[in-house]
């Protein structure tokens, strides 16, 4: 049922606010996200600068940075997330409470980034978890970041009460935690969660590219 | 530089003062032979004119074509005097890549051997943790060896029919 | 009825508690990983655990190109991007023999100066947090550091990661009023650590809680190839810029502030004086800074077509005092166009060695500060 805009107006002068359950809701949770204290890499100073006086993180509800995943409802993963560190990272977003995000900020988080061809680096975190905003940078200014965060300002505002999968019983409460292998993580990739994409042909082969690792004869 | 410390300058005088050993000098480094090293350390830290008490630097290389040995590279300053580098070298066969360790002379080499240890798979004896440090404890072999090949993650990029 | 009944005194029976510190922890400064060893308080046992963000830059490099790896010498100590572009540039030319011009050098020095006044308020501001004073001086600390990044991204563009340092001089010359704007950033600088020390210097909980706390001896000290504000403040006068003398620091007038008992408050102090003295020599450049070329014409040849550039046959060890310890890179060239073995000897990683002797006989409050003195960044520790 709509209820018409005029006669809103004219309750709110009268102080009686009108809304659906599912808009009050919604403000609450988009005006007070509490992200974690998970900084990785270089990303995390630009986020401790974005929590300061200049970029005030404040203004959208979300300077209380909690130490404990429990108590926090934003996942902001800062820099590079090695191998060594990606069971840490599925662990802690385990642990958080739903509703929860996850925010990819910088290059590394999203794919890599620039140490992509390593071998401790894992190329992207959304292979293991679903993250919700990707903020592209190297680092992102803080205020690429606060753009980010308004963006999943927007995405909260458009969850809807009845459909939100932490209130639906199919949802996935624990994502698998890849452990240490021999040469790397095991499994590779969660594929619930992420799919290698589909060939686009832009590669001219279709083999794997060949190990630039292979001794030479010739040194000089 | 001080002409104390030129290369041919440092050999003559550490063959001379410890006894029966032979160096060669290759560039501005001194190569040692690895079951020498603590004596010609010790001697470089505690003797004048030397005193070097800190060591600054300790590196591992992979020559794995000329001549397949593993190499491990010391530069070698002085806090009390102010002077410095010295260059040492040691070599060891890539298929026994065993050699002391110095921590029992500059502490400092501690964590740098560790790391020595995990990436390119040069065994300290002597060493008082010898355990990987960078890569986790079951990660197998030697990641920055030359001949190391990575677990192939490029192949998921794109999915290949 | 009351009954008297005193119980005989009885020694509980205790056991040590094997506690983990990290890897995602508000103390840890990045994922650095504690695993500790407790008696109820104090720490009996201290073992630090890295590799958490081990990204693999040695072996990056030997896959690039020598001026391809600049940007990732960036992203070592993440707070000092030029120092770490300036000793890379340093190994480099001292592995081929490049001259530097003139302005190049001042604009170099301006920069490394900066970045030490931009380092040492941040962890003068990490270490507070740790002590509890949380984030009141960090925001202080950070309102200065902003003004600096300004002036950064002036210059190369970019806040923090700024690739600005090329082999043979700078990227590009210092942009129109940028003089100016450092002249007003240095000269309200000494107000601005009056301030701060009038809240910090003489404060009674930060001399309680950090005076005799993590002494470090300085035999111990050399030792363990400590380098950096820790090494001065536990009493040994070694500062690379004096010793060395590399780039132009021999023409300034600067004093080495040492401590006398090398605990957590030496080492706090110690970085606020160096602070005041890098005030004096950035004066002094500001105001002396010549024009003329920002990059010797065979450093511009380098940069524009880097697949030239082959080193010839040898190795280079070239290292600076960088706000943190001494910043070595070690090179071997084999004559191609990339480096066959690239080092970074890291300050923070060598400095870490004797974390546990500083922390024994503390209580595990104690370890967190004296870890947040050592002033660690992971991205060197871990490359």
């Amino acid at each position: 049922m709509a209820i018409d805009e005029g006669l809103k107006h004219e309750l709110r002068r009268q102080g009686i606010v009108v809304m659906k359950l599912e808009e009050l809701y919604n403000w609450g949770r988009r005006s007070s996200i509490w992200p974690m204290q998970f900084g990785l890499a270089c990303c995390a100073i630009e986020m401790i600068a974005t929590a300061c006086a200049r970029y005030d993180i404040a203004r959208f509800g979300a300077e209380l940075f909690r130490a404990s995943p429990r108590q926090a409802d934003l996942m902001i993963v800062a820099g590079t997330v090695t191998k060594k560190m990606a069971p840490q990272v599925v662990r802690l977003y385990n642990q958080m409470a739903e509703p929860k995000y996850v925010v990819a900020m910088g290059a590394c988080a999203i794919s890599g980034g620039p140490f992509n061809r390593g071998y401790n680096v894992l190329k992207g975190i959304d292979r293991y978890i679903p993250v919700d905003v990707h903020v592209p940078g190297c680092p992102p200014t803080p205020q690429a970041l606060l753009d980010g965060l308004m963006k999943l300002q927007e995405k909260i505002d458009t969850q809807h009460l009845a459909d939100v999968e932490w209130y639906s019983r199919a949802a996935p409460r624990e994502y698998p935690v890849p452990r240490f292998g021999p040469r790397g993580l095991e499994p590779q990739y969660n594929p619930h969660v992420w799919q290698p994409p589909e060939p686009t042909g832009i590669y001219l082969s279709s083999k794997p590219k060949e190990q630039k690792r292979t001794p030479t004869a010739a040194t000089t | 530089m001080n002409d104390l410390l030129r290369p041919d300058a440092t050999q003559q005088a550490l063959q001379q003062r410890v006894p029966g050993l032979t160096l060669t000098i290759e560039g501005d480094a001194l190569i040692i032979p690895a079951d020498r090293l603590l004596e010609v350390g010790r001697f470089l830290k505690e003797s004048e004119p030397y005193r070097l008490d800190y060591l600054s630097n300790l590196c591992a290389v992979d020559f794995v074509v000329e001549g397949a040995h593993l190499e491990t590279v010391y530069h070698l300053y002085s806090m009390e005097k102010k002077h410095g580098p010295v260059v040492l070298k040691v070599r060891v066969p890539r298929d026994n890549p065993h050699q002391p360790s110095v921590v029992s002379v500059w502490r400092g080499a501690e964590y740098q051997e560790r790391e020595a240890y995990d990436l390119y798979g040069i065994i300290y004896d002597g060493h008082p943790d010898l355990r990987r440090i960078l890569m986790w404890d079951g990660f197998d072999g030697h990641p920055m060896r030359k001949d190391y090949v990575q677990e192939d993650q490029d192949a998921l990029e794109e999915r290949h029919a | 009825m009351h009954s008297r009944n005193v119980m005989p005194e009885q020694a509980l029976e205790t056991q040590l508690l094997e506690l983990n510190i990290g890897p995602q922890h508000p103390s840890t400064h990045g994922v650095f990983r504690m695993e500790v060893v407790l008696d109820g308080e104090n720490v009996v046992k201290l073992k630090p655990v890295m590799g958490y963000l081990h990204r693999n830059h040695e072996q990056l490099a030997e896959d690039m190109t020598y001026i391809g790896s600049m940007p990732f010498t960036d992203r070592l100590d993440y707070f000092c991007a030029m120092t770490n572009n300036l000793a890379y540039a340093i190994a480099v030319e001292k592995l081929v023999g490049l001259d530097v011009p003139e302005r190049a050098q001042y604009i170099r020095v301006i920069m490394s100066e900066l970045t030490r006044l931009v380092n040492h308020t941040a962890v003068t501001g990490f270490l507070l947090n740790d002590l509890g004073a949380f984030f009141t001086p960090t925001l202080y600390a950070f309102r200065e550091r902003e003004k600096i990044l300004d002036l950064f991204e002036a210059a190369s563009g970019s806040r923090m990661m700024c690739n600005y340092m090329r082999f043979g001089g700078v990227r590009e010359d210092l942009p129109d009023g940028f003089l100016e704007g450092a002249c007003e950033v240095v000269d309200y600088y000494p107000k601005f650590l009056d301030e701060f020390e009038k809240l910090l210097t003489e404060n009674e909980i930060l001399r309680a809680r950090t005076q005799r706390v993590g002494i470090l001896p300085k035999e111990l000290a050399v030792s363990a190839s400590v380098t950096g504000p820790m090494l001065r403040a536990s009493g040994v006068n070694y500062d690379i810029r004096k010793v060395d003398r590399y780039s132009i620091y021999d023409r300034f007038d600067f004093k080495i502030p040492l401590g006398s008992i090398g605990d957590v408050y030496d080492r706090y102090y110690v970085r606020i004086l160096e602070m005041r003295e890098s005030v004096k020599i950035l004066d002094k450049v500001l105001r002396d800074i010549p024009s003329g070329e920002y990059l010797s014409p065979r450093g511009k040849a380098i940069s524009k077509a880097p697949r030239t550039f082959k080193p010839p046959k040898g190795e280079a060890y070239g290292r600076i005092e960088s706000p943190k310890g001494e910043l070595g890179f070690y090179l071997v060239s084999d004559g191609s166009v990339n480096p066959y073995r690239y080092h970074v000897r890291p300050p923070s990683f060598i400095n870490l060695t004797i974390l546990e002797d500083m922390c024994l006989g503390h209580k595990v409050a104690d370890a967190v500060i004296i870890l947040g003195s050592v002033d660690i960044v992971m991205g060197e520790v871990d490359r």
